[in-house]
């Protein structure tokens, strides 16, 4: 009996050294294979960490679900409740004719785009659903410069891991990793169901990221920056989100 | 839920779209005419984060379960109904005899019921890999691989509506679970859940 229980002593020991390394592991490669969210620390981080991983390795090139025409939301909800800011207005008074993009960080050419040379680039269209967390949703036609265009004329470095952007709302910024800032449905969007984008709606320049939900396409964007570390970032969690207890990943 | 009590069919819905039904309650959303005067504290955000991270506890230990249940007879011995219970003529008979709260047999109480077996059968392949497939349906991520998750199901919305009423069959699953244990003994039952062993000389003495 004694005999049996410390082979089974044994052999569960060893099980559990090889399962904690196993973990261990796992845990480095993910970190190096940029498989672990910004907010991965507290107790929900390892359900994130799984989702994050998962969808990562499964979607890194897949395109998110395009509609026919006939599918676009007869009014796309403009839910935008905030009321805009000073700064905001007097742009809008002038038409925004003055509203800038700068974009900076672990890029060859720092540059600010005025809206007009956004629109020189290659003008690219998605008819794509925007889901809110809440639980509602809309189809839209989404009209802009592709993300990854932008991010060439200024010629990211080798070492960039996010691009985080930012509203012209204070506080109001998210983060990407390469894989979606690169992506082809990832916009800089201007238009939308062939019109100039609606303030309600994010206008004049929003992020559309159909492969998450609505919150990461951030409204009113001024300033995009590449980095390799979100660690700099407000309080290092990725973006505001996670701030207000939301999740930075919202492939879900 | 609380955040947008209303439920559409289809691929799209939003307050300007007509539900397929809306539930009575307030909600934490401005947005969202409920006809109450007031909006209730937005707690999705860690309520988001209990969620996602309590399904994947779902996933892996029913995969494991599953996997168990296959190997080790559980499944074959215990869930599956017997080729006598299969008839409408057994049927009936458990449906009365458990309407009128008859008590089971020695042979019964060692063992599931033919009413017992089919619930348990339509818990486990039925409303749990339903509840995991509407809820993949909902991933913009996840149905930009696999696109026919929902479009099988007639929309995102439509997977959001199922999802909810399948949580209500659950709930009620529980619900009675909960309920029949008390009936059949505290004690007893959660002894035998936990230990996987009956001690049938207990059994409603």
């Amino acid at each position: 009996m004694s005999d049996i229980s410390r082979r089974k002593l044994i052999t569960t020991g060893l099980a559990a050294a090889a399962g904690v390394s196993a973990l261990g592991v796992a845990a480095r490669m993910a970190q190096k294979y940029g498989l672990v969210p910004p907010d991965h620390g507290g107790i929900y981080g390892l359900g994130e960490t799984l989702t994050y991983a998962s969808q990562r390795l499964l979607t890194r090139h897949s395109l998110a679900r395009e509609f026919r025409r006939n599918q676009i939301s007869k009014i796309p909800l403009a839910n935008e409740m905030a009321p805009p800011n000073e700064a905001f207005k007097r742009l809008q008074s002038g038409g925004f004719a003055d509203w800038r993009l700068s974009v900076d960080g672990l890029v060859d050419r720092p540059a600010s785009f005025s809206l007009n040379q956004l629109k020189s680039y290659p003008i690219r269209s998605q008819i794509t659903q925007l889901a809110c967390e809440e639980g509602w949703s809309y189809i839209a036609e989404w009209i802009g410069a592709p993300l990854s265009h932008v991010l060439e004329v200024v010629g990211t470095q080798p070492k960039a891991r996010y691009v985080v952007y930012f509203s012209i709302e204070p506080d109001w910024w998210e983060s990407i990793d390469m894989a979606d800032a690169l992506h082809p449905q990832t916009f800089l969007a201007y238009g939308m169901n062939g019109n100039e984008l609606p303030v309600g709606n994010g206008g004049p320049l929003r992020l559309r990221l159909p492969r998450q939900l609505g919150y990461k396409s951030v409204k009113f964007i001024t300033h995009l920056t590449v980095t390799d570390s979100l660690k700099g970032f407000g309080k290092g969690l990725g973006s505001a989100s996670p701030e207000a207890g939301y999740a930075w990943y919202a492939g879900i | 839920m609380i955040s947008h009590p209303r439920f559409y069919w289809g691929e799209t819905g939003n307050v300007l779209t007509t539900p397929l039904f809306k539930l009575p309650i307030p909600s934490s959303r401005a947005l969202v005419p409920t006809g109450y005067g007031y909006v209730l504290p937005d707690q999705n955000g860690w309520s988001r984060y209990l969620h996602f991270q309590t399904a994947w506890v779902l996933v892996l230990t029913g995969v494991l379960y599953v996997i168990f249940s296959f190997f080790s007879g559980h499944l074959w011995k215990d869930l599956l109904p017997g080729k006598a219970d299969l008839s409408w003529r057994a049927f009936s008979t458990a449906v009365s005899g458990h309407l009128r709260f008859k008590p089971p047999s020695k042979a019964e109480a060692w063992s599931y019921n033919l009413l017992q077996r089919l619930t348990y059968l339509f818990v486990i392949f039925v409303l749990f890999p339903l509840m995991i497939w509407t809820g993949l349906a909902m991933s913009p991520a996840f149905v930009s691989a696999v696109p026919a998750t929902v479009t099988l199901l007639g929309g995102q919305q439509s997977a959001r509506t199922i999802h909810f009423l399948d949580t209500v069959l659950l709930l009620l699953f529980l619900l009675v679970h909960v309920v029949m244990i008390c009936i059949a003994g505290f004690r007893t039952r959660m002894r035998a859940m936990i230990t996987g062993q009956a001690d049938t000389n207990l059994e409603r003495t």
